[in-house]
């Protein structure tokens, strides 16, 4: 994974709460096996009509979306985070992620930066008002500055951490996997496998 | 969750029980525990690139025997012994059978007596058990909670990741209390109290936590409507939905094909029996939801928080204090096509679902035709009837209720996740409305500019048979003549 430390892009209001991921990326386009390639498929459904913000100069350049609270509830797809990512985003600002979303967003280098609703109403203003406004994410310092307003945001340590490094997780387990092969020795033998098979 | 010496929840003793490696340091700073994963399901729309991940890596799939892979989301629900005409969802699927074969899971395919909504699948080969932790790339993982399991949904990274260590890297969760107690009426369902649930919490209500229910309405209910309930705290937010295993449990577990045999038994259950929620455990919150006063519930919006009695009428944008909400409710009666003050019985839909992991276990085809039987179908209504397995349809088959819902025009279908995403051929045409026992009623999700309420599956029957959102007890009685069969 890319490390990330400071990003700066321009902002795009997507004024609205519960943007779940059937909205992120519909279905019909999680058939793909490829790991890339979802751009298209971003917000799908809403591109479809010319008023959607990121039909709009200089927004379908953004690469930070300031969304309404909730966002990425529903569906575990992946593939929201890669569409997002595919489609040039780097952060989410959003007073509220759904804990799923959040996680693969770690998993994938997208920053899920958790800010007050108060503060996305005034980067939303700033964002609508001087289109093409900046927006910079800051994990070093977890601020926010759009113009004049300068917002904290909140990002579990662990995540921030590991998006700094650029850690890959499973190469971090992997480095416990004597701790992981002692659990396994002492589990209890009532506890069911898969294989062999068994049939009703 | 910390590990309390003293009383703890059930989702704490779970969790407790599971962990490989405590994460270093304290407070905020605190890195995630390593928790060990007793079975990962698989289906074929979130694993191709978590296999190729492993492949790429060069790194072996740990544990193939607390694997297993079932083929549901892509799948067609007709013809299904010809090719799959949809050329990515065959070749997605035929993706699923090559890693299968390669890294050596099991999997249940089309055709297969065990295939089916991999939710559906786990519980009913015995392979989910109290005291678990089951995770798959399906948010609806919520659903083996029912057990006493902590279960829940995870992305393709996390998938990848379990399939390196059948471990993952998790913060514990906070926990909730969702306490329903009383006695539910008739006609009101396991899929009204959540519905209530997720409408009284929102749908960020459980951010964070996982939910126990508790108390005894849900104590009554069968292991079916446990399912139900916990399938959809996803919903509500949550990672995870519990109920802690009791008799009802052990007698659903007991003789299925993966579950403890002889010895093995009496040691699980031994095991099972300390799993509940010690007596001065303290929750982070807690819900109080009151099941006598509950009625039959739907939803009117675009999210499943938006939901009301049905008896109610189709609120207005000014009911919505807070900002957001009132212009989602603007927002979803537009997308709805639903003016405010509209009695919810007189929404007239166009088709019904009868299907998904939420309700598609033989109790749900059994409420339901139970109430179509007898009764004539408003002639202007599609109904489609989907098993969860093929198991469960063939179940279903043996009793006669194919029969049931064939003689009063439904469609009986094969296995899958079906209508309730689309992502095989049923699907809504555009303004298509539908009262669906699905799981969620997001913009688009049962096909393009389709409009969906959600239901229980009694509210869907007797919706098939007024052709307005009704509950059974807006039904007159059926002809006498079928109500010996």
């Amino acid at each position: 994974m890319e490390k990330i430390t400071t990003h700066t892009g321009i902002g795009v209001p997507l004024r609205q709460s519960n943007v779940d991921t059937d909205q992120i990326i519909p279905a019909v386009y999680l058939k793909r096996i490829t790991r890339t390639g979802f751009e298209d498929a971003l917000f799908a459904g809403w591109r479809k009509d010319s008023a959607f913000i990121l039909n709009q100069e200089p927004f379908s350049k953004g690469s930070v979306l300031v969304a309404g609270p909730d966002f990425g509830t529903g569906s575990s797809r992946e593939h929201a985070v890669w569409a997002l990512k595919d489609y040039g985003f780097k952060a989410v600002l959003s007073s509220r992620f759904a804990d799923i979303f959040r996680g693969n967003s770690g998993k994938q280098g997208l920053v899920a930066a958790e800010v007050a609703q108060s503060d996305i109403e005034l980067i939303w203003k700033e964002i609508e008002n001087h289109p093409g406004t900046e927006v910079t994410v800051d994990l070093e310092a977890r601020t926010v500055t759009c113009g004049s307003i300068i917002a904290p945001f909140a990002i579990d340590d662990y995540t921030r951490w590991r998006l700094m490094e650029g850690l890959d997780d499973i190469g971090l387990t992997l480095q416990h996997e004597e701790e992981v092969t002692a659990f396994e020795a002492q589990r209890p033998a009532f506890k069911p496998t898969t294989l062999p098979a068994r049939y009703s | 969750m910390a590990a309390h010496q003293a009383a703890q929840t059930l989702a704490e003793k779970v969790w407790n029980a599971h962990v490989v490696r405590k994460g270093d340091g304290a407070g905020a700073a605190r890195q995630p525990d390593l928790i060990y994963i007793d079975l990962h399901l698989v289906h074929e729309v979130t694993s191709p690139q978590a296999f190729e991940g492993l492949r790429l890596a060069g790194r072996p799939l740990r544990r193939p025997d607390l694997t297993i892979a079932t083929e549901d989301h892509n799948t067609p629900t007709l013809d299904i012994d010809k090719p799959i005409a949809d050329l990515t969802s065959r070749t997605q699927i035929e993706t699923l059978r090559k890693n299968c074969a390669e890294f050596g899971v099991r999997l249940h395919s089309l055709g297969d007596k065990e295939q089916g909504i991999v939710h559906v699948v786990g519980p009913q080969l015995g392979l989910t058990q109290p005291g678990m932790t089951v995770v798959c790339g399906d948010s609806h993982t919520s659903t083996h909670g029912a057990f006493g399991a902590l279960a829940f949904g995870i992305g393709t990274s996390e998938v990848e990741h379990v399939m390196a260590t059948q471990s993952l890297s998790l913060k514990p969760f906070k926990t909730m209390s969702i306490n329903v107690e009383g006695t539910l009426k008739p006609g009101v369902t396991a899929k009204d109290i959540i519905l209530a649930v997720i409408a009284k919490i929102g749908t960020g209500g459980g951010q964070g936590y996982v939910l126990e229910y508790r108390g005894s309405a849900i104590r009554a209910l069968s292991m079916d409507a446990r399912m139900t309930i916990c399938n959809m705290s996803i919903e509500a937010g949550a990672r995870a939905g519990m109920i802690a295993p009791d008799a009802t449990t052990y007698e659903y577990l007991k003789g299925r094909p993966h579950a403890p045999q002889g010895a093995d038994w009496d040691s699980a259950v031994a095991e099972w029996d300390t799993l509940a929620t010690d007596e001065g455990a303290s929750f982070d919150a807690e819900v109080f939801l009151d099941a006598d006063t509950l009625e039959p519930f739907v939803t009117w919006g675009t999210n499943p928080g938006q939901g009301v009695s049905l008896s109610e009428t189709v609120p207005a944008p000014e009911d919505f204090e807070d900002e957001n909400a009132r212009a989602a409710c603007e927002r979803a009666l537009e997308y709805m096509d639903l003016k405010a003050g509209t009695p919810m019985k007189e929404i007239r839909v166009d088709t019904v679902f009868l299907g998904s992991c939420t309700n598609s276990r033989m109790e749900d085809l059994r409420a339901a035709a139970a109430i179509i039987q007898g009764r004539e179908k408003d002639p202007e209504i599609r109904m489609i009837v989907v098993p969860g397995s093929a198991r469960v349809r063939l179940e279903a088959e043996a009793e006669g209720l194919d029969k049931i819902f064939k003689d009063f025009g439904a469609e009986w279908r094969f296995a899958g996740c079906s209508m309730c995403l689309g992502m095989n051929p049923d699907q809504l045409a555009e303004g298509e409305r539908c009262a669906s026992t699905s799981n969620r009623n997001f913009e688009g999700r049962q096909g393009k500019g389709g409009r969906t309420h959600l239901v229980s599956p009694l509210v869907a029957a007797a919706t098939a048979i007024r052709g307005t959102l009704s509950s059974p007890s807006d039904l007159d009685a059926p002809a006498a003549s079928a109500k010996a069969a």
